[in-house]
Formats: C-alpha cells, structure tokens, sequence
C-alpha cells in the first residue's frame, strides 16, 4: 500500500477489510475457478499434445545409444585421431570387446547396430554377426584382441568404422538435421550427401508448391460456389450445402480411391473423352499418378475447408452495403471489386490457412494417386516411421515442417494481418 | 487397426457366463483373406480347443514401429505378432521378440522329426516361426500379350514385343533384383554386384528403360486391381493376390512364375510379456504351427506351408474345390527358377539404397 492511500484512510468492505484487498481476494477465487474449469482440457492438452509433441521433437536430437552401449569404447576413442588413417590401439579394441559382453548380455548391441546403419551401410551386420563371438570372449584373460576382433569381421580392420563410432558418439546430435537437409555428419564436418541420395529438400520444396497450388485452386473454386450459398433463397442454399457437405462425411480412402477410377487411364473421364472423339484412343491422358492425380483429388477434399470459412464470412456482408453502391451508380464489377470483396477478406484468409496447413502434411492422398511425382515430404516422414525405423530422421523431417509452417504463418501475419482472419 | 472382436465359440461365451473370467490374447495379422485363412485354420480350431477368445487387430503392416512404442511405453498389449521374415529380424535385433527355441517350444512333426529340422533352413532368426511361403511375382493379362504369352522374367523389360504398363512396388526390393538378372548379371553374382555402387547404378539404369511405363505400387491390391481394370500388362504382387484374381475372379490374367521371388511370413512372440501371457502366447504357437494347422491353411490361400511335413497334406480350395498344390509358390513346376530374398544385405542395405532409389524415382 502507498502512502497516498494511507494518508486518505483505506476504503473498507463491508466485513471491515480494506476494500483492494478483499477484492484482491475475490478476483483470485474467480480466476482460480476459471483456472479449475479448464484445468480438464488444460492437462489434456498438455498429456495428449504438447509433451509428446515434446519428445518427438527431442529425437530429432537425441543420440544417447552410442554413449550408453559402448561408454568404454567412446572414451578409449578419444584419444585416437580420426584423420591418422590408420587403426586405433589395442586399448580401443580391449573396451569394445568389454562394451560388447555387457550389450550382447542385455542384446543391445544389435540395436546400436541399426543405429549405425543409417549411417554406414554394413554396420548392422558386423553388429549381429560379431556379437555372437565376441559375447562369449572373456575380457581379462582372452586378449589382446585387435587381431581376434578383425578376424571376427574385417569390418573391424577399416579405420573408417572406428571413425563412424567416433563421430556418432556425442549424446546431443546434429546428424539427423544434417541428414534431413541432404547433408550428413562426417569425421572431416558437415558435408553434402551425394548427388544421387539427395532427395528431402526437393521434396520439402515440391510440398510447398503444390500446397499453394491446392490452396489457389481451392480459392478460385470455393468463392463463387460459398458466394452462391450466401445469396441464394435459404431452400436452395441448404440444399447446395448438403451437396457440399456429403463429400466431408464420406470417408477419405473412398473419395480418394474413387478418384483412382475417375482419373486412370481405362477411366470414367477417359473413356468419356475417347468415346466424344476429344482425344486419341492411344493418346489418353495421364491425369493420375503424378502431380495432376494429387492436385485435383487434394483440391476435392480440402475444398469444404475453404468453402465453409468463406461462406459464414459472406453471410455477414450486409446486402445494404452493395445495395447502396449501386444506387449511387457503380457498376456490377465495381460494386463487387470495391464493396462486396474486400468483405469477404477474412474468409478467404481463414480458407487458406486452414487449406494449407493440412496440406502441407497429407500423406495418404498423394500415397494413393500421387505416383512418384506427386509425393509430399509426409511421405517420406511415414516410411522413416514405420519402415526404416529411424526416427531420429522422422522427428527432424517433423520438426523442419513445423518450423516452415510457423515461418509462413509469421509472414501471413505480417503481411495480411492475422487479425482479418474470421471464421465468421 | 481397429481390433474385431471375434466371439469365436460358444464354449468361450459359457466359460465366461460360467464366473470363470474368459481368457484373451490379442493377434495381430494382415487382415483381409490371410486373416480369413488363419482364422479357420489356426483360431476358430484352438478356441475350440481351449475357450480363450482371439481378438484380432490388423496392423502387421506397422508392426515393428508399434512395438516398438509399445515398448517404450512399457504396455504391450499384443499376445502374438504375424511379421514377414525380415521385420522378424529387425525386431529380433531391437530385442523386441522373444527368442524362441524350437525344440521345446514347436511341435515335432508326425514322423518325430524335430521342428528344427522341419523348418530346416527357413528359420531364418531365432525369434521367428515361420508359417508360410509366400513369393512376390508378376501375373500377365493374356488377352493383351499377343500370341506369345511371357515365360521369362525379361519380359518386363522388353517393350518391343510387350508394350503398355507395368506395376512394379514403390521400392528397390525385388526391383533391383530383377533389373540385374535381365541385364545379364548371372544370378549367384546378384548381391554382390548390387552392394557396389556401380552395380547399383546399373540396376537403376536398367529400371530407367522401363520407368516411363511403370505404375509403382504400395499396397498388395494395387496390381491385382491395376490388372483387372486393363490399366497395365503386366505387374509384381503376392502370389496369393494373383491366384484370387485368376480363380476366384476368374479375370483374363495368368501368372509368370519366372524369379518369383520367395519370402516367409510368420509369427513372433513380443518381449517382455508377463509368464502368463507369454505361456499363452506359446501354447498358441506350438498348436498354431503344427503340421496339421499350416497344411489347412493352404486350403482357404494359396501360400505354402513352411514345414516340409506339411506339403504332402496340402488339399483342396475349402470353397473353389481346385487342387492347391499346383498353385503353391512351392510347387516345383512354379519353382524351375525362383530366387531367395537375401534378408541379411537387405537388413545393410536397404537405408542406403532406399535412399538411391527414391532419389532417382523423383528425377
């Protein structure tokens, strides 16, 4: 309390507590009631959403399996130089064999042999095929080693497989970004993957692209079609929505498989084509499998997203507004460039967001009719999920999508303005 | 995915009626027809047999990567797992299957051969019982291949005298493979000439004669159904999928045995069950896998049993009421030429030239 307020005498609440206090403690009992309300959705979201966002996240980074299976090997390393070209000591050798016991014991010498491999084809199988003698090697009494080990597999001989456990040993690493970005972690730094494995950054590039195509194509397609809902006679704009609707309640492997029927080349819109004489029996059109086959059956399906937002946004435009602009002697096109238009902003601004942000991370729809040219990089990120198993890549692909996403939602928002963004 | 509750018998509805808690285990397989055929070979006999309810889930096709988080969340709530045999070697690596000795935990044969010797060479991990023989192999339409039917694996890439589509699998498997052998790389050298990258090159220089006729392919009903609709020629799938096509659709296609290429598919039993669980699981697996069972299967498809005991059993389509045996992948007129998937180069190589081939599919 101030002086100020001392001197003029404290404003008391009926019970006699000064006033600031007592309403001090009724806002706190308000706001913590609040805070209770929505404590259930709170901790859902943070359980359901943000910690396993979190840990995904995480992997993309996390690296502990080297350090944790061969922690006397990784430290023996470091006293071996990389560059020497030549074979570490028989120090080096002595730890692995005493790492190896303990990781065959408990079987993870297998999994950091998968590891490896991600990185140096060959790796998982020296793991397996060695592990099987070298579990049974006594470490006190069986040695030296170096020469045992290599005849176990010459794997073992190439400086350059010491060199790979050496530069994967850090618990904190940057190899799946660089990895994610066509690079990959070398003993001599960061350095290009070669020319013909660099895959992933044109990939990010072709989704991006064709999400703006979607994202056009959904604009140009839902204006007049949302227009039309907000102007018609109520009977007939329900009707027209249901229409719209349909396809939204349909299950998206049926939309996108009856799309495979329409677009092939023995197709609904190919036979309709040959048989009106438009185009040459072996002339058909290729409209499926690459990047037309994903666009238009994206576009379908993402087209009530866009359509929705428009339509309430329309709703809302006074017809008094065009109306008036009219009587004053605008023409049709001024009245709708000028007055109707700029209106309908917010909608087209929420349309897009929403069309592209889930664009931008479909997978099954360009899986089914996107062949090989009209894959997106969700593709990629679901085989290093659930056939490669390497999710250290699969975390960095996610989390180099996240950034982009919230990159181009930052410059929205300085250009548009996030605030002309409504859903009605 | 979603798991279907099969209430198989009414034994296991009394049991449970009867106050004894009903016991479960939950089987994850590959759904559609195979499900169908382990289901009437494998779970409808053994609920008879036992009152525990199978519940199954289809979700072998994400197999590993769900138990894998399964196991990081320490709640595995599958019983027994159907894997092809290289999944089986990958979870056996992460140690996420249970290693399985087959003398004590597999069935002996009739004869008393022991189960090792049964299975012989296809135990291929020691976490993995093998159920069946599968191949991946081409099925041809016949009313588009002219007057001279292919015989040969060739014909994939012969353009001149089979023009139209192909369906090949959106991967380097098998591909690559085939690529070698039909540019003249004699087929005990396939492998290592592919774990070079030259020889890598070459594979993709060979496919790059065909790519802007191939309609790549991810899940097994694309050709069957690319075939039937006329959209290709020719196309690699499982030899069960064909053999649905051409006998029970009775569509115009044949199959082109050439280099089928042998696969195994069969059942793993998760690490780190409770004993209960894990005795369940074993009794399952030791009455699942006994010659008698894998014979049955092969009357509901058309995939040959693993054990050697088991082919002289092989009998009739339970519906088609066709002999099965001359449509086993196994059957020797079918395997004059076949080849084995290499499971250990491809466990190596398969990130690596992953990479190279989805590189060179997106020029």
């Amino acid at each position: 309390m101030t002086d100020a307020s001392q001197n003029a005498g404290p404003m008391l609440a009926a019970d006699g507590t000064p006033l600031k206090q007592s309403l001090a403690r009724s806002l706190r009992r308000q706001k913590l009631r609040a805070l209770m309300l929505v404590a259930p959705l709170l901790l859902f979201v943070l359980f359901s959403f943000i910690v396993p966002i979190a840990s995904m996240l995480f992997r993309s980074v996390e690296n502990n399996i080297v350090q944790e299976t061969l922690p006397l090997t990784v430290e023996a390393l470091q006293s071996w130089d990389e560059h020497s070209g030549e074979l570490p000591g028989e120090a080096v050798y002595d730890a692995f064999v005493r790492d190896m016991v303990i990781a065959v014991d408990s079987k993870t010498h297998t999994r950091l042999g998968s590891r490896l491999n991600y990185e140096e084809t060959g790796m998982s199988s020296m793991f397996r095929r060695s592990g099987r003698k070298m579990g049974k090697m006594d470490p006190e009494t069986d040695g030296p080693f170096k020469e045992q080990i290599i005849e176990i597999h010459e794997g073992w001989g190439e400086p350059n497989t010491w060199a790979v456990i050496k530069t994967h040993s850090p618990a904190i690493t940057n190899g799946y970004f660089l990895n994610a970005v066509d690079m990959r972690r070398t003993p001599e730094g960061a350095q290009s993957q070669p020319e013909d494995k660099q895959i992933l950054i044109k990939l990010f590039g072709r989704t991006l692209f064709m999400s703006l195509v979607i994202t056009g194509a959904c604009i140009l397609l839902a204006y007049p079609v949302s227009y039309l809902l907000a102007t018609l006679p109520m009977r007939v704009s329900n009707l027209l929505m249901i229409l719209v609707l349909l396809p939204f309640w349909t299950s998206l492997l049926v939309r996108t498989s009856a799309w495979k029927v329409m677009l092939q080349q023995q197709g609904v819109i190919n036979e309709t084509l040959v048989w009106l004489g438009l185009v040459a029996d072996d002339a058909r059109l290729v409209i499926i499998n690459n990047q037309i086959g994903t666009i238009i059956a994206m576009t379908h399906i993402l087209l009530p997203f866009m359509i929705l937002p428009m339509y309430s946004v329309m709703q809302t435009i006074p017809v008094t507004y065009t109306r008036a602009a009219k009587s004053m002697g605008a023409t049709n096109w001024t009245t709708f460039w000028r007055i109707y238009f700029p209106q309908s902003i917010p909608g087209i601004g929420a349309g897009s967001i929403l069309v592209f942000i889930l664009s931008i991370g479909y997978y099954i729809t360009p899986e089914i009719v996107g062949g090989t040219k009209g894959v997106f990089i969700s593709n990629r990120i679901a085989y290093h999920i659930s056939s490669s198993l390497n999710w250290g890549l699969a975390a960095a692909l996610g989390t180099i999508l996240l950034g982009v996403v919230m990159l181009l939602y930052w410059v929205y928002d300085k250009i548009v303005g996030i605030d002309n963004v409504k859903l009605g | 995915m979603k798991p279907t509750k099969t209430l198989l018998t009414a034994a296991a509805l009394m049991t449970a009626a009867g106050g004894v808690s009903a016991q479960e285990m939950t089987i994850v397989s590959w759904g559609g027809a195979y499900s169908k055929s382990q289901l009437k070979a494998y779970h409808e006999p053994y609920s008879e047999k036992t009152g525990v309810t199978i519940l199954n889930d289809d979700s072998s096709a994400e197999a590993v990567a769900k138990l894998r988080a399964m196991n990081e969340a320490g709640n595995i709530t599958w019983d027994v797992v159907d894997v092809v045999a290289a999944d089986a070697i990958r979870l056996c690596d992460e140690g996420l299957a249970m290693e399985i000795d087959p003398d004590t935990m597999l069935a002996p044969a009739p004869d008393g051969t022991s189960a090792a010797d049964d299975f012989g060479d296809l135990l291929v991990s020691d976490c993995f019982i093998p159920q069946i023989v599968y191949s991946t192999t081409f099925g041809y339409r016949t009313d588009l291949v002219g007057d001279t039917p292919p015989s040969d694996i060739c014909a994939v890439f012969d353009l001149e005298n089979y023009p139209g589509k192909r369906s090949l699998e959106k991967r380097p498997i098998n591909n690559m493979e085939w690529a070698l052998l039909c540019d003249g790389v004699a087929k005990d050298d396939v492998y290592d000439v592919l774990a070079t990258p030259e020889g890598q090159e070459q594979a993709l220089a060979k496919l790059g004669t065909i790519k802007d006729n191939v309609v790549w392919w991810s899940a097994g009903a694309d050709t069957p159904q690319l075939l039937a609709d006329g959209e290709v020629v020719m196309g690699s799938t499982y030899n069960g999928r064909l053999f649905s096509v051409i006998e029970e659709q009775k569509q115009p296609v044949a199959m082109l045995w050439d280099a089928q290429v042998f696969d195994l598919d069969g059942w793993i039993i998760p690490a780190g069950l409770s004993d209960e669980r894990k005795q369940r699981a074993l009794d399952y697996i030791m009455f699942a896998t006994d010659t008698q069972r894998l014979a049955d299967q092969a009357k509901y498809i058309s995939y040959g049993p693993a054990r050697a005991s088991s082919a002289p059993l092989v009998g009739q389509h339970a519906d088609l009421g066709i002999d099965m045996a001359p449509h086993m992948p196994t059957d020797p007129a079918n395997a004059e030429n076949t080849f084995l998937y290499n499971y250990e180069f491809w466990a190596d190589y398969r990130d690596d030239i992953d990479a190279k081939f989805q590189a060179w599919l997106a020029q």
